[in-house]
C-alpha cells in the first residue's frame, strides 16, 4: 500500500460531542492518546471501526470521528470479532472499562486472546463500577471498601495484563492514563501489531475511587528497563500481581497467524475443493469391496 | 411504621422483611438502589443474609437458583437487558419449580439505549412459566414483594414483581412498613419439599425424554391456574393482618361504566383522577388496573369488562406485528363472551422508552374512544408519523 496521502492531526478526529465523564476522569487521558496515537498512524476514519460494551469509559467510541459501536454490556471483543472476519481491511479497535471487560464480558477476552483476532482493545481500568455508582469490580483489591462492600471486598482480584499473557494475546501492555506520551507510543504500536493487542491502562476513577487512587497509581509507576526482552513470555508475567511498583510498557510481543488468516486458509481449502474426501471415498477406505 | 422510602427502597424493605437468605444480584440502572440498599442492611445486620455481587445477571440467577434448590429463601433484582440476559435461566428458574422473587424495574430494551420505564423487558419473559405482579405506588411494591414470597412458595413458581422505571422506583412515596412480627406470623420460613438434602439424595438437571417431559409442563400450567386462587386468598389475608386487601385486578368506578380503561402499572394511578373528573363531565368511565399478570385473570376480566360497550387498553409496550400485549390478552379473553357481551376493543401504545402518560393524555383517548373519534384497532400515541404531513411539518419548524 501507498503512504497515505491525507495526514491527520489528532484534533481531526474529535467529534461534537462533549464527553460526559467527570472532570478529572482518566479517561480523558485515553481518548487524548488514542486521538494522537490515529493521527501519527494517519488512520482513516472511513476505514477504522471502534466497538465498546456498556460503561463510562464505553462513551468513547462517540467522541471519535470514527465508526462507532455503542453495543451491549461485556460484548464489546464478541462484536469486533464479526467486523473484522466480514471485513479484515478495517482497522478495528474494541474499548472498555474493566468490569464491562473483566466481569460480564470476561470469557470474551480469553477467546480473544486465543484466537489471535487482530483487534486493539484498550481496557480502562479504574478498578471499579463508575456508571452504576461505586461497586466492587473484579479489578478491585481485596478488602478495599466500596459501595457493595461495606466491610471491605471479600474477593481476590484478577490481573487483566496476566490473563492476557496466560491465554495466548500476541501483544500485551500495561499504561497509565497519566502518562500521554508513552500511553499514545503504546497505542500506536498496539494498533500496528499484527494480531491481538491488549493494552490494560490504569485510568483513575476520581469520583468513586477519590484522589488517592490516581496519587497511589502515580507513586507506583515504573518503567520497564532499557534491555528488556518483550519477546520473552515467561519475564512478561513477572510483570503481573504486583503490588508495590506498577511497571508500565509493552510487556510482551509475539508473531504468529491470526484468527482471520486460519479462517481465510479454510475458506480457500474449501473454495479449491477435492480435499475433503467424499461418502463414497470413505465408504471405499473402510469397505473396499462395496 | 410510617416511612418515606422509593419504589426501589420499598423492595429493599419487604426483601428485609421477608428474611431473604440469599441476595444474588448485579447493578443495572435503574435496579442498582435496591441491591445497595440490601447490600447495606446485611452490612448493618439488619439481615442476615448472605449478599454476593456475581459478575452479570446470568450469574445472578444462577446463584438464586442453586441457592433455592438449597433450600434458601433468594432473591435478585435486575432491569431490561439485564432481565434479558438472564432469559436462558428464566426458564430454568420456573421449569425447576423454584420459589425465586425477582424485582424487574421496567426499562425499555436496547437500542436505543434507553434508562427509561416502559414493559417489553417483562412482558419478553410472559411465557417462561414466571408469575408476574405489576405494582402501581411504593406501598403495594412492599405489600406484592411479601405476598410474592408467599405465592411462589404454595405453588412452587417463581414470581416477577414488576415497577415502573423512575416513576415508581425513583419516586419517594409514604409507606406503612409492616412490622417484622406481622410479616413473621404470614410467612412462615421457606420449607422446600424438593431441596437438595442429604437423606434424600437426588440429581439434579437430567435429561427427560419425551415420555416424561409434558407432565413436567403440564404440572407447571396447573400450578398457575392454583396461583390464581392463591393470590386471591394471599391478598385477602394481607388485609386482615394489615387493612391492606388486594385484589388480583383493581376495580375503580366500575358501576354503570359503559367504557372501561384496562392498564398496569403506574398509569393507574394517572388514571384515577381522570376517571372521576370524566364521570363529573357524565362519561361513563371506569378502571380497571391488571395487577397480577400471570397467572392471567381471563374469567374475572370476562365477569368485570362483558357487556359493556367499550373497552380501551393502554399497553406500554408492544408486540410488535400484532398490537400491545395487554390488549391482546385482553381481547382472547373477551372472545368466550356471548357476542351480545363483546365490548368493542381499541388500543393504544404509549409511554414507550419512558416518554410520560400525562392525565390530558389519558382524557384525551378515552374521550377519543367515547365519541368515536378513536375507532382503529390500535393507535400509536402522540408519534410523529410520515403519514401525518402535519405534525411532521411541526417538527421540522
Amino acid at each position: 500500500m501507498s503512504a497515505p496521502e491525507v495526514t491527520y492531526k489528532p484534533g481531526d478526529f474529535k467529534t461534537d460531542l462533549k464527553p460526559v465523564w467527570c472532570p478529572g476522569c482518566g479517561d480523558f487521558g485515553v481518548l487524548n492518546a488514542l486521538y494522537r496515537a490515529m493521527a501519527s498512524l494517519s488512520l482513516e476514519p472511513w476505514n477504522t471501526v471502534i466497538l465498546s460494551g456498556i460503561g463510562c469509559s464505553s462513551r468513547l467510541p462517540g467522541y471519535v470521528a470514527t465508526y462507532g459501536f455503542n453495543s451491549v454490556h461485556g460484548r464489546a471483543l464478541a462484536l469486533a470479532t464479526g467486523v473484522k472476519v466480514a471485513r479484515p481491511d478495517l482497522t478495528v479497535i474494541a474499548v472498555g472499562g474493566d468490569g464491562d471487560g473483566m466481569a460480564i464480558g470476561g470469557n470474551h477476552l480469553m477467546h480473544s486472546c486465543r484466537r489471535n483476532l487482530d483487534v486493539t482493545y484498550i481496557l480502562m481500568d479504574n478498578e471499579i463500577y463508575g456508571l452504576t455508582k461505586g461497586q466492587t469490580a473484579p479489578t478491585t483489591p481485596t478488602g478495599d471498601k466500596t459501595k457493595s462492600s461495606y466491610w471491605g471486598n471479600p474477593e481476590p482480584a484478577v490481573d487483566p495484563v496476566e490473563l492476557a499473557i496466560s491465554t495466548g494475546a500476541t501483544f500485551v501492555a500495561r499504561g497509565f492514563s497519566g502518562d500521554l506520551k508513552n500511553l499514545t507510543a503504546m497505542i500506536q504500536r498496539g494498533i500496528e501489531h499484527r494480531g491481538f493487542s491488549f493494552i490494560n491502562v490504569m485510568s483513575p476513577c476520581v469520583t468513586w475511587r477519590g484522589d488517592s487512587q490516581y496519587q497511589l497509581l502515580k507513586a507506583k509507576l515504573q518503567e520497564l528497563p532499557e534491555d528488556y526482552d518483550p519477546t520473552n513470555r515467561a519475564s512478561a508475567v513477572k510483570y503481573t500481581r504486583e503490588t508495590d511498583v506498577l511497571t508500565t510498557g509493552v510487556l510482551y510481543e509475539a508473531g504468529g497467524p491470526t484468527i482471520g488468516d486460519r479462517v481465510e486458509h479454510i475458506r480457500m481449502m474449501a473454495q479449491e475443493g477435492g480435499k475433503v474426501p467424499t461418502t463414497r471415498e470413505i465408504l471405499e477406505r473402510f469397505m473396499p469391496s462395496m | 411504621m410510617r416511612m418515606v422510602v422509593k419504589g426501589n427502597g420499598a423492595v429493599a424493605h419487604a426483601v428485609r422483611l421477608s428474611r431473604a437468605q440469599v441476595v444474588s444480584a448485579y447493578p443495572i440502572t435503574p435496579q442498582t438502589s435496591i441491591i445497595e440498599e440490601i447490600a447495606t442492611m446485611v452490612a448493618k445486620g439488619q439481615l442476615d443474609a448472605r449478599f454476593i455481587k456475581v459478575e452479570s445477571e446470568h450469574s445472578a440467577l444462577a446463584g438464586c437458583i442453586s441457592a433455592s434448590s438449597a433450600g434458601a429463601r433468594a432473591f435478585t433484582a435486575t432491569s431490561a437487558q439485564g432481565l434479558a440476559l438472564m432469559h436462558e435461566l428464566i426458564h430454568w428458574a420456573a421449569g425447576a419449580r423454584l420459589p425465586i422473587v425477582l424485582a424487574n424495574v421496567n426499562r425499555a430494551m436496547a437500542p436505543g439505549w434507553s434508562i427509561w420505564t416502559d414493559q417489553n423487558d417483562s412482558l419478553s419473559q410472559r411465557d417462561t412459566g414466571w408469575m408476574q405482579i405489576y405494582c402501581e405506588s411504593s406501598q403495594e411494591v412492599v405489600d406484592s414483594v411479601i405476598q410474592a414470597f408467599k405465592v411462589s412458595e404454595r405453588v412452587l413458581l417463581p414470581t416477577m414483581v414488576v415497577l415502573d422505571a423512575f416513576f415508581l422506583s425513583h419516586t419517594f412515596e409514604d409507606v406503612e412498613m409492616p412490622e417484622q412480627e406481622v410479616v413473621d406470623s404470614f410467612l412462615p420460613p421457606l420449607e422446600l419439599p424438593h431441596k437438595m438434602d442429604l437423606a434424600h439424595p437426588a440429581a439434579l438437571g437430567n435429561l427427560v425424554f419425551p415420555d416424561r417431559y409434558m407432565e413436567f409442563r403440564r404440572k407447571m400450567d396447573l400450578a398457575h391456574d392454583l396461583a390464581l386462587g392463591v393470590w386471591d386468598e394471599v391478598g385477602r389475608e394481607w388485609g386482615q393482618l394489615t387493612g391492606r386487601t388486594y385484589r388480583i385486578v383493581e376495580e375503580y368506578r366500575m358501576d354503570g361504566a359503559e367504557l372501561v380503561l384496562v392498564t398496569a402499572a403506574t398509569a393507574g394511578s394517572t388514571a384515577r383522577p381522570v376517571v372521576d373528573q370524566l364521570r363529573e363531565a357524565g362519561v361513563p368511565v371506569g378502571l380497571v388496573r391488571l395487577r397480577v399478570f400471570r397467572p392471567f385473570p381471563a374469567s374475572i376480566l370476562r365477569s368485570l369488562l362483558g357487556g359493556r360497550a367499550k373497552v380501551l387498553v393502554l399497553d406500554r409496550n408492544c408486540s410488535f406485528g400484532h398490537h400491545g400485549i395487554f390488549h391482546q390478552e385482553v381481547k382472547s379473553a373477551l372472545y368466550d363472551l356471548p357476542q351480545a357481551e363483546q365490548p368493542r376493543v381499541c388500543g393504544v401504545i404509549a409511554g414507550l422508552g419512558g416518554r410520560d402518560i400525562t392525565p390530558d393524555d389519558l382524557e384525551e383517548m378515552l374521550t377519543g374512544v367515547w365519541k368515536d373519534r378513536i375507532t382503529d384497532p390500535v393507535t400509536w400515541w402522540d408519534v410523529l408519523s410520515a403519514q401525518d404531513p402535519a405534525k411532521a411539518a411541526l417538527a421540522m419548524s
